[in-house]
């Protein structure tokens, strides 16, 4: 079968992906109440149809099998003389993988809506939001250049605030969405800032151009650690890392499927293909950070998950966990793996959120204490969360252990080289507590005794609408690994590390001194060094890790040595995880409220999440309290002052200028009138009414003219 | 026997216009002040034809004379309507009651 597809073909399909979702938006959004059953069908259908090109996209890209091939177009948006802002389309691997995700979640998510959300007040508003939310993080993943997906993210933080607080009439529903979008504030300060650094520095957006730029070192050493640190930030933010995570959690107030899609599968990855897709731009410092940040916040986010009761809350932490996971790898310089996890994470986190929405539906709570041998009355369901569970658990065979074993791999493989072993290490440790709190969801809310009789007996299988993408989002959870690790498997022809030499060479830097204060005073001697340099930007290690070390016979051996060890532990915390579930929440050898009295202020801890929102209460938001006092009194004191002195001294200068109104300038007008007034009376008399006193004058007239002319 | 001239006429043409005007000026009834109006138009016609004869030699001055006694007796029509509305309005035919110019 030829498959090929024109350039222009794949963008305008690509574009078509991206304006059918809006379409869905405008179409729902106008017209959803007058429409039958609101206008859902819309959404099914044009996200539908917008996945099949996604599947169109991503055949061709399978059959050309080079990660490096890409198309772009675009126009100048903004001329502003001295700069312009480009608005443009890249379509490569990496993106057509992106689509695939993007538009499989969003379809399954939109038809699962149906079901979940029917009947709701804002039913058809919750579809507009979606396509919305379809169309916004599309652009995310189409956008050519730092502009236009800052656009897009900040659109994508939109949709999240709209459906986080989709409930607002919910008071922590409410609040929720407030948390998170100024959380994101916080993260996308940052990243703007990053934009803005590589725009002065290089002046150009494009991502490949800013490549180029980074190659040919008009922008390196503190200046390049700190812009790829900002950019970082966004990530932080859109990503949930530590410490801007304290969002996530709450953000599921909103609707399952919204979980599903935006909190677990999409837009929290957002971060994650940010710094993928801009991985040249990331020094080696700031990737160290970036490494550490993902392993810190894998390893807290997984022990917060093992004391959590509600059931979509220790989803989110889990989901927290992974991107944890996701972050490390792409510190520790394998964006492909990362690229992969973040994959197969959306299909399997995607599917227990919608697995957790079915038992929610079900049962009326989100409480696991209210649950308890489900298994029976929700089979599919029960089935397609078992599949979710073991790929999360990172059970062999199954699509998040390939991930999962590749990204330890590279974490173990940058220890071994510069000896930052302690993201491997909280790594594999939270992979020993993933298919421990997994397991301990799964025992405590599908197997064992009802805890509550009354809606046991309530809780029955969900329509075919929920069903259905159970089924399909179970059947991608096994299949997406393609039963193999990234650089490997089928992953390999859509992702690859960057070619930034080969890049470099395509887009020629026409003379790197025009660029602004960094090139200006690297001075002439200084550029031949840099430029040694930053033939290779990221460093050894980095080279290592991505596991093409061609050049690096050695380093290859390391890479190989890391992988086995790290999958062989990793397979034993697997057993280990899932063992030890059993072992106090299937057999009750182990009473947890005995351990949970037994070290009291661990559990606390854990509870309270490490008391991150206590710790910004007690920072962060004082602060801000303490300043907005302060801000508030200077405005008092200060302004007012101001204002009412200036109120008073004019107040003092109209009186003034009122005095001289009302005696001088009303003196002169009341007395001219008054002159005239009193002439007037005097003169009234001569008017007597008599036509003979008139002839009088007349007469009296002329005779003094008369004499008047004799006279002179 | 003095001869009669130019300066006779004038004079006497004077005395009347002053005893004319002072009839308009002084009378209450307004037929006594349209007769004083009677008086100076009389006067003036005096004038014309003393002029004409001593002084001009032709009848321009008679011609004059004689439009201004046909425009008088006109007037007097006139005149003698108004001082009829004035007696229907009023009351009575005095001047001085007429005085509603004022108001």
């Amino acid at each position: 079968m030829n498959l090929a597809m024109s350039e222009n073909a794949i963008i305008t399909c690509a574009l078509a992906i991206l304006v059918l979702p809006l379409a869905s938006y405008a179409l729902t959004f106008f017209f959803g109440k007058k429409l039958p059953r609101k206008g859902d069908f819309i959404g099914v259908t044009f996200v539908g149809a917008a996945w099949l090109l996604a599947i169109r996209i991503f055949l061709q890209f399978w059959q050309q099998s080079d990660p490096s091939f890409r198309v772009e177009a675009g126009f100048t948006w903004v001329d502003l003389g001295g700069f312009s802002i480009d608005a443009g389309i890249l379509v490569d691997g990496m993106t057509s993988v992106m689509l695939m995700v993007v538009t499989t979640v969003s379809f399954f998510v939109h038809l699962y809506s149906t079901g979940y959300m029917h009947g709701d007040r804002r039913y058809e508003r919750f579809f507009a939001f979606l396509g919305f939310f379809t169309f916004s993080m599309i652009g995310i993943v189409l956008s050519n250049n730092l502009f236009f997906l800052y656009v897009f993210w900040e659109l994508v933080g939109l949709a999240s605030y709209l459906l986080i607080g989709f409930f607002f009439h919910k008071h922590s529903a409410a609040n929720a969405n407030k948390k998170a979008f100024l959380t994101n504030r916080v993260g996308d300060w940052g990243f703007w800032l990053g934009i803005l650094t590589f725009f002065t520095a290089t002046g150009t957006l494009n991502y490949f151009e800013l490549f180029a730029h980074v190659h040919a070192g008009t922008i390196q050493g503190t200046l390049l650690t700190f812009a790829g640190l900002g950019l970082f930030m966004g990530c932080l933010g859109k990503s949930a890392q530590m410490p801007l995570h304290i969002w996530l959690p709450d953000a599921m107030e909103g609707p399952t499927p919204v979980s599903a899609l935006i909190h677990a599968a999409t837009m929290v990855a957002a971060g994650v293909y940010m710094v993928a897709r801009l991985f040249p731009l990331f020094g080696p410092t700031a990737l160290l950070v970036v490494c550490y940040v993902g392993g810190i916040t894998a390893f807290v986010a997984a022990t917060i998950a093992l004391v959590k009761t509600d059931f979509k809350r220790v989803l989110a932490f889990s989901t927290l966990s992974q991107l944890g996971y996701m972050v490390m790898s792409l510190g520790a310089g394998d964006s492909v793996n990362a690229m992969f996890h973040l994959t197969t994470h959306a299909m399997f986190k995607g599917l227990l959120f919608l697995t957790a929405g079915s038992v929610i539906h079900a049962v009326h709570s989100q409480e696991i204490t209210d649950m308890g041998g489900l298994r029976k009355k929700m089979p599919i369901t029960f089935l397609t969360y078992m599949v979710g569970t073991l790929a999360l658990a990172g059970v062999p065979g199954l699509s998040g252990f390939y991930s999962k074993d590749g990204i330890l791999g590279s974490t173990l493989a940058m220890g071994m080289v510069n000896g930052h072993y302690l993201p491997f290490i909280l790594g594999i440790v939270a992979a020993l507590l993933t298919p421990f709190y997994m397991f301990r969801l799964t025992f405590r809310a599908f197997f064992g005794k009802p805890a509550d009789q009354e809606r046991y007996d309530h809780a029955h299988e969900s329509p075919w609408t929920m069903t259905v993408p159970l089924i399909g989002l179970a059947i991608l959870a096994i299949f997406v690994s393609g039963f193999n690790t990234a650089d490997k498997g089928w992953f390999s022809k859509f992702a690859a590390p960057y070619d930034v030499a080969a890049i470099a060479a395509q887009y020629p830097i026409e003379s790197a001194g025009h660029h602004l204060v960094v090139a200006e005073h690297a001075g002439e001697s200084h550029a031949e060094a840099a430029h040694a340099e930053m033939v290779d930007p990221h460093g050894g290690e980095h080279a290592v890790a991505e596991g093409h070390g061609e050049e690096h016979g050695g380093h290859h051996d390391i890479h190989h040595t890391a992988h086995v060890r790290a999958m062989m532990m990793s397979i034993a915390m697997v057993i280990l995880g899932i063992l030890g579930a059993w072992w106090v929440y299937f057999l009750h050898r182990i009473d947890p409220s005995k351990l949970q009295a037994r070290l009291p202020g661990v559990y606390r801890v854990l509870q309270g999440q490490y008391f991150f929102d206590e710790l910004y209460a007690a920072t962060v938001y004082r602060f801000t309290l303490w300043w907005s006092h302060l801000c508030s009194a200077f405005d008092r004191i200060v302004v007012d002052g101001i204002v009412n002195g200036t109120g008073y001294l004019t107040r003092m200068v109209s009186f003034v200028s009122g005095s001289f109104d009302r005696y001088v300038v009303d003196g002169a007008v009341n007395g001219v009138a008054a002159v005239l007034q009193g002439a007037g009376e005097g003169f009234r008399r001569v008017q007597t009414g008599r036509i003979q006193t008139y002839l009088v004058y007349v007469a009296a007239s002329v005779l003094i003219l008369i004499l008047i002319y004799r006279v002179l | 026997m003095m001869d009669v001239g130019l300066s006779h006429f004038v004079v006497v043409s004077a005395l009347l216009f002053c005893l004319g005007l002072f009839a308009v000026m002084k009378r209450r009834n307004a037929v006594g002040i349209l007769m004083g109006v009677e008086l100076i138009l009389n006067s003036a016609n005096l004038n014309f034809v003393a002029f004409s004869r001593y002084v001009q030699h032709t009848i321009d001055g008679q011609i004059m004379a004689t439009f201004v006694i046909v425009l008088a007796a006109a007037e007097a029509a006139v005149a003698l309507a108004i001082v009829l509305a004035m007696f229907r309005n009023f009351g009575n035919v005095n001047a001085a009651t007429a005085t509603s110019l004022k108001r």
